[in-house]
């Protein structure tokens, strides 16, 4: 294959990536756009194993088939309710991907066509896309540790870990990262020296940027880590002059920024009041119960509220996806409709740990997505709606949001304390992320059912016989 | 003006360019497909395989193929894994008709 031969096939293959994320407008096109990226780098990678034929090609080939098996049955596996684990690992491996072909690239440039010894511009490059690369990585990590929760490690906590002069230390490390850099594009040599100090630092960086940020932000950082793999493989694509991994690492790139900012605004903070984290840190500051009351009631309340509605709607939050609750919701759903019920789901953009967590749940429990609503689609029906039932969700419906001098002032909410009669489900009266009571609760029209989501959903589908 | 435009400038171009395709690809997502949308980039992102293959498929056997055979492994997790996990999400996605709930539990309860 001629040089213009290959970059006509990369060509192509990045027009299929494009193609696979316009497909994704609407869940009926979606399926296409997905075989579209299939095949685009099933070309890519045909295309570049017809470039080193000459090689080690069983290398390669065994090296993909061992990496792809393991994808594939993790794929198989992961239940959907694991979903920002696995998506905070893959992003890990994209890190590590690039800091490992930077590696290889300062070993032997001529494998890559790249000049001997390496220029400046390539040198510069290369430091982008392994710093980046190595930060993706470990505060990938990090970020999956803290949505696994198992571990006892405290870098891992979900809730954040700050200490004095945390940002300074940060600003003083990237300093030193930047030094080295600098120490690696002036080497007269291949710069090892320089090269793994400055991957050194970006790994512990990567770790200390994402340590102060606490679990319900993950939605921000999830999205902020995704779109650092993808300006990691475009910096590898500047450096190996491929303008495919150019383009496909941008769009990434470019997708994760965006979801960035759609879960900021959804949260109505600035992406660097996320980032520089902390936020909710004294969270879990229980409520005073004894200064006022609520109302809490049994399952067996519930379906006969709910079954006597004309309408209800349903406020899924993370509680929902612990509990692994969506098939019975969607069982009590349908008993429902059955008996003449409208019910309609509503999604909060942050609700859960990933954008569009709920979506995916309510999907596998086989929930039609046309009764599925985003926020401003369905915030002006709460006032008509007969019962509201929150299911695991805090802040995203807390009135306080529209009262000056809250912390959570001015973030948009669902507008659950509109509907005639409030159902929420909690395991216990403890407060949400961000630390603050919950007026909704207090409600007169407000009842509580205490316990655990499935369990008290599977109660309620019980009790509407 | 006369001669080669530098490769860098080249690169850039298409970088720019790429990003405002992004930009515009990524705003018309449907928000009920986010989290398929990441696990699609996932799966694009790895298409830094062909930079691996590159590294691992030198002639010799070495330092740099070792490394290089690493990073296809990691990478092509992510781009078996990514798509198959879009795919499997994209098909909860397409099952529309509402079905008896006995059916309906009897093939959730499979994974």
């Amino acid at each position: 294959m001629s040089v213009s031969q290959v970059a006509l096939s990369y060509l192509i293959a990045s027009v299929f990536f494009i193609l696979a994320l316009k497909g994704l407008s609407h869940p009926e096109t979606a399926r296409r756009g997905n075989l579209f990226g299939i095949i685009g780098m099933t070309l890519a990678v045909i295309t570049t194993l017809a470039l080193v034929a000459s090689g080690n090609v069983l290398l390669v080939i065994v090296a993909a088939l061992v990496g792809g098996s393991i994808g594939g049955i993790i794929a198989k596996k992961v239940e959907m309710t694991k979903m920002p684990e696995l998506v905070a690992a893959m992003h890990s491996l994209v890190g590590m991907a690039a800091v490992l072909i930077a590696v290889a690239a300062v070993n032997n440039p001529a494998a890559f066509g790249i000049h001997v010894p390496m220029p400046l511009g390539n040198r510069l490059e290369l430091f982008i896309g392994s710093f980046v690369g190595a930060i993706t990585f470990s505060g990938s990590v990090i970020a999956f540790g803290k949505l696994y929760g198992k571990f006892k490690l405290r870098l891992f906590s979900s809730a954040p870990v700050v200490f004095p002069g945390q940002h300074w230390v940060n600003l003083a490390l990237a300093l030193v990262m930047i030094g080295f850099g600098v120490a690696f594009f002036v080497a007269e040599d291949a710069g090892w020296m320089p090269f793994s100090v400055m991957l050194g630092v970006a790994f512990v960086l990567g770790v200390l940027l994402i340590i102060p940020i606490g679990g319900a932000d993950m939605p921000v950082v999830i999205s902020m880590l995704n779109s650092y793999s993808g300006w990691a493989a475009a910096g590898i694509g500047f450096s190996l002059n491929n303008p495919m991994l150019i383009i496909s690492g941008s769009l990434v790139g470019a997708s994760g920024a965006i979801l960035s900012y759609i879960m900021c605004k959804a949260m109505n903070r600035s992406f660097f009041n996320v980032i520089l984290g902390g936020f909710g840190q004294e969270g879990g500051t229980s409520v005073d119960a004894g200064q006022k009351s609520v109302r809490s009631g049994s399952a067996e309340d519930v379906a006969f509220m709910l079954s006597n509605a004309e309408s209800v709607i349903i406020v899924p939050g993370y509680g929902l996806a612990v509990a692994r609750a969506q098939h019975a919701v969607k069982e009590m759903a349908q008993k429902l409709a059955a008996r003449g019920v409208q019910v309609r789901y509503a999604i909060h953009p942050v609700a859960g740990r990933m954008p569009g967590h709920m979506n995916v749940l309510l999907a596998e429990a086989e929930v039609p997505y046309d009764q599925v609503f985003e926020m401003e689609d369905i915030n002006g029906e709460f006032g008509a709606t007969d019962v509201v039932f929150v299911l695991g969700a805090n802040d995203v419906v807390n009135p306080l949001a529209h009262e000056k001098g809250s912390p959570i002032y001015g973030m948009p909410i669902l507008e659950a304390h509109k509907a005639r009669t409030v159902i929420v489900n909690k395991r216990s009266m403890a407060a949400g992320y961000a630390g603050l009571d919950n007026p909704l609760f207090y409600l007169d029209k407000t009842m509580m059912v205490f316990g655990d989501a499935k369990k008290v959903v599977e109660g309620i589908v019980k009790a509407i016989e | 003006m006369s001669g080669v435009v530098d490769p860098f400038v080249v690169n850039l171009t298409v970088f720019v360019l790429a990003v405002f395709v992004g930009y515009h690809v990524v705003w018309n997502v449907t928000p009920a497909l986010h989290t398929p949308l990441m696990s699609v980039t996932n799966a694009i992102s790895g298409v830094i395989i062909v930079g691996a293959i590159l590294a691992a498929g030198t002639d010799t056997l070495d330092f740099g193929s070792g490394v290089g055979a690493l990073a296809v492994a990691l990478a092509a997790v992510n781009v078996a894994g990514g798509f198959m996990v879009t795919q499997r999400m994209l098909e909860m996605f397409r099952k529309k008709a509402p079905r008896a709930s006995a059916d309906a539990s009897k093939s959730s309860g499979g994974h």
